[in-house]
């Protein structure tokens, strides 16, 4: 056919979900944080009547919109590839996995659909308290769409409450068992909380830039101070429960988290391997750099606790790419380290005063802003390879779940979806920069100046502050 | 009960499709409509008009792709593969179009909005026309052996699924049209009235044209329409879509007569139920097609060979997403509603929600 220079229609299919799904979820990662950011900035505004609050949220509210849209849509192109492109995984695990979506587009998609029109631009038709509502029922979306895809997904790693009829497909049996697998709530609070995680350095991050410029920046203080908490106080509880999902990994797929930590031994007094490399032809790990016992201390809570490694499993059944594993896994637990490093230094900073004025800190605060993001893909990375050679562990093979696809209309289509991606969500992502680099200011109404018809949309600063009874702004 | 589970979905997929085609055909529509309403506060006003519904109406087609996984995956694990390119595009398609929808608006210089203009325009053209011809390849038929789509990667394309491709293109930008006599005034308004009478003979030259095809695509196919009892039925069918004609084409100029005899109220929001009448009877003409399709079709899903009960999941499996649906649906309606109920009225030049 003259085709044979194409990889294999399996791993172009692999490719296209890896790449679909890194991009889309870094729009949800934001949203869900942010959605709850700007709940609690109007309920502050609402409590306190202060304008700046108000000023913070419409602040934030533009970048929500822009990458509300780029969820949504890059969204709906995973609804559908599981048919295109996972055909057998459809019809074998439907059943199963396809009412949990359904309850997803149910509570969770129409919800916040429904009321993000009236959040964005019905402030005026609404009044406050119907407003709040929507922004409030808008949050509360976000977070029942993590809980069911989250759901789904883990029922893929902990498969449970299920039989499997003669001719191969899941059958649910308890759906309470199904939903509520084991792996389930691990992975939604390590999830939600990455994402507030997340929002909170990109909220902190443009503050930073800001105050970098403007110290006295009222909008840019409370942006600044509020991720700092944030980062102090959650980034800590993340390592705790980032530690608890770790454990409930190593009881249900053990290869996974003998892949993290680079061990193909199993073995007593297990060290923790900090750098190295993994070299799956010869089955051992090259090491740089690694504390002894550590490993084992982590995972068994006992200095000479026994864990597994990646050769007690038959080669099959390991993750077919350890090097990505174990690599994605330290970028995350490094940048989550970080993450609460920064947060323990802006607590002492605090506790001196000099939060908004250490320029360092300023600039580290900066710099980590995309820090979330990048440890929420790699976590993903390190969890999604970490399952394979399976799309439902230990049952379904990846390679059987893949359509009957030709090599040449995966690559054409993974072609367009990189194309159109980087065309579309660079400008988006653009535009999401040149927002930030605005600085917030009183009055925050939206609008651009030269933009006529959007002065008389949701946001006449100046009637809202009126109506909040809060003091005018400066003429 | 269980045995009627399938038949129930089967109408609650349907609707959600057939919802998803009247509320994102109407905002596709006005897509469509962008290369003859070239002003910027003409286009302003058309995507004002939608803004803050177009999120919501397009959540319909997530269902319909989720649901029917759900509840058909026999269906989803063969359609989708079989329609594979132009399900693609299409969703490329809606990628550009629902960003658009943002961005045009946040431009900074006017080439920039051009390109979203752009982008706007042609991500509905692109849907439009894959939707239309995932359709025609639907309803000529799906080749699957051994639960699997057995065909070629260019089955879809024909040229009964390009016809199919061009009525609903015409068919949305006759939905558009009508939304905008019903959402706008003034010098716009005649535009979109002189719009919806072209593109008002040309759906029904459409449906004309695909309703003399599909008797001929399945033997099935004809028995339903030219055989009784079955003929019973469907001859209604034609006979309504001509009652809906005459309406129609009354209901225009009476939206322009209220117009004329309704004094301007430069600060209330314009509304009237009855400028809305076009778009109803352009609905009607959609769910009369639709209708039309379903008479044919049943009892298969993926037709020629896999019926609603061969492509349905477990009892346990449509019965869990049932209680869901028999609660949320009715609650989405409802807020749905209350959201355009909220917007209603005309949307003015520099008097958007944005």
């Amino acid at each position: 056919m003259g085709w044979d220079f194409l990889p294999s229609a399996l791993d172009l299919a692999r490719f296209q979900f890896a790449f679909t799904v890194s991009f889309h979820f870094l729009f949800p990662a934001f949203t869900i944080g942010l959605a709850s950011y700007l709940m609690v900035l109007e309920a502050l505004w609402l409590a306190t009547g202060r304008g700046v609050y108000l000023d913070v949220f419409r602040y934030w509210l533009k970048a929500f919109a822009i990458a509300f849209a780029m969820g949504v849509v890059s969204g709906v192109v995973m609804s559908y590839q599981f048919g295109t492109n996972w055909s057998v995984f459809s019809d074998r695990a439907g059943n199963v996995v396809g009412p949990l979506m359904g309850y997803e587009v149910l509570t969770a998609f129409f919800l916040e659909a429904g009321f993000l029109g009236i959040m964005l631009f019905g402030l005026e038709r609404v009044g406050k308290v119907l407003h709040f509502t929507a922004t409030c029922l808008v949050a509360l979306g976000t977070l029942l769409s993590a809980f069911w895809i989250l759901s789904a997904n883990s029922w893929m790693h902990t498969p449970q409450g299920h039989s499997i009829a003669p001719d191969g497909r899941f059958m649910p049996e308890d759906w309470w068992a199904i939903i509520f697998n084991p792996s389930f709530p691990f992975r939604l609070a390590h999830t939600v909380t990455a994402a507030y995680l997340t929002t909170a350095f990109i909220v902190g991050g443009v503050g930073a830039f800001h105050l970098l410029r403007d110290r006295r920046n009222a909008g840019a203080r409370i942006m600044f101070s509020m991720a700092m908490w944030m980062a102090a106080i959650v980034a800590p509880i993340q390592i705790f429960i980032g530690d608890m999902h770790g454990l409930n990994t190593l009881e249900h797929q053990p290869q996974k988290v003998a892949a993290m930590e680079g061990h193909w031994e199993r073995q007593y007094g297990a060290p923790l391997i900090l750098l190295g490399q993994p070299d799956m032809a010869a089955e051992e790990t090259h090491v740089l750099l690694e504390v002894p016992k550590l490993s084992a201390l982590i995972l068994t809570h006992e200095l000479n606790g026994e864990t597994p490694g990646l050769k007690d499993f038959p080669p099959d059944a390991r993750p077919t790419n350890v090097p990505l594993v174990f690599w994605a896994f330290r970028v995350m637990v490094g940048l989550g380290t970080a993450m609460a490093a920064l947060g323990l230094v802006s607590l002492y900073l605090r506790w001196r005063g000099r939060l908004y004025d250490t320029r360092p800190f300023l600039r580290a605060a900066v710099v980590m802003g995309p820090a979330g993001l990048i440890a929420v893909t790699a976590g993903w990375i390190t969890t999604e390879a970490g399952r394979q050679p399976f799309t439902v562990y230990g049952l379904l093979r990846t390679a059987e779940s893949v359509s009957p696809l030709d090599a040449p209309a995966v690559a054409a289509s993974l072609l367009a979806f990189i194309l159109v991606y980087f065309i579309v969500f660079g400008a988006g992502i653009w535009f999401l920069f040149r927002l930030f680099s605005q600085a917030p200011h009183e009055a925050e109404h939206g609008p651009e100046e030269n933009e006529p018809i959007r002065t008389s949309g949701i946001t006449p600063a100046p009637a809202m502050r009126h109506a909040a009874g809060g003091p005018d702004p400066q003429p | 009960m269980e045995e009627s589970l399938p038949l129930i979905w089967a109408i609650l997929i349907a609707t959600a499709v057939f919802l998803y085609i009247c509320m994102d055909g109407f905002d596709l529509g006005l897509g469509i409509l962008f290369p003859w309403f070239t002003h910027k506060d003409e286009r302003d006003v058309m995507v004002n008009s939608v803004a803050p519904v177009w999120d919501g109406n397009e959540t319909w087609l997530v269902l319909g792709g989720a649901g029917l996984l759900a509840v058909f995956p026999l269906a989803y694990a063969t359609i989708l593969p079989a329609l594979y390119m132009p399900l693609i595009l299409m969703l490329l398609a809606l990628i550009f179009r629902g960003v658009s929808f943002e961005m045009r608006f946040k431009a900074h210089t006017p080439s920039a909005r051009t390109w979203w203009d752009r982008a706007f325009s042609w991500g509905s053209y692109v849907a439009a026309f894959c939707q239309g011809i995932a359709l025609g390849a639907l309803v000529q038929g799906i080749r699957v052996e051994n639960r699997a789509y057995a065909g070629g990667w260019w089955d879809w394309l024909t040229p009964f699924s390009i016809l199919t491709g061009f009525a609903l293109l015409v068919g949305y930008g006759l939905l558009g049209a009508c939304w905008l006599i019903w959402k706008t005034e003034g010098p716009l308004a005649a535009k979109a009235r002189r719009a919806a009478r072209v593109l008002g003979v040309a759906t029904l030259g459409f449906i004309g044209l695909v309703s003399l095809i599909m008797p001929f695509l399945q033997p099935t196919f004809f028995e339903r329409w030219f055989t009784l009892p079955w003929m019973l039925l469907a001859s209604p069918v034609p006979i309504l879509v001509l009652v809906l004609a005459w309406r129609f084409f009354r209901a225009i100029p009476a939206t322009e007569a209220r117009e004329a005899a309704a004094p301007q109220d430069p600060t209330g929001r314009t509304f009237r139920w009855r400028d809305g009448a076009p778009f109803l009877y352009a609905l009607g003409w959609f769910f009369l097609s639709y209708t039309g399709l379903g008479i044919s079709l049943w009892p298969h899903i993926v037709p020629p060979s896999i019926t609603i009960w061969e492509a349905s999941a477990s009892p346990s499996s449509q019965g869990f997403l049932l209680v869901g649906a028999a609660v949320l649906i009715p609650i989405i309606l409802a807020y749905t509603s209350y959201t355009y109920w909220l917007f209603r009225g005309k949307v003015r030049i520099g008097q958007g929600y944005h």
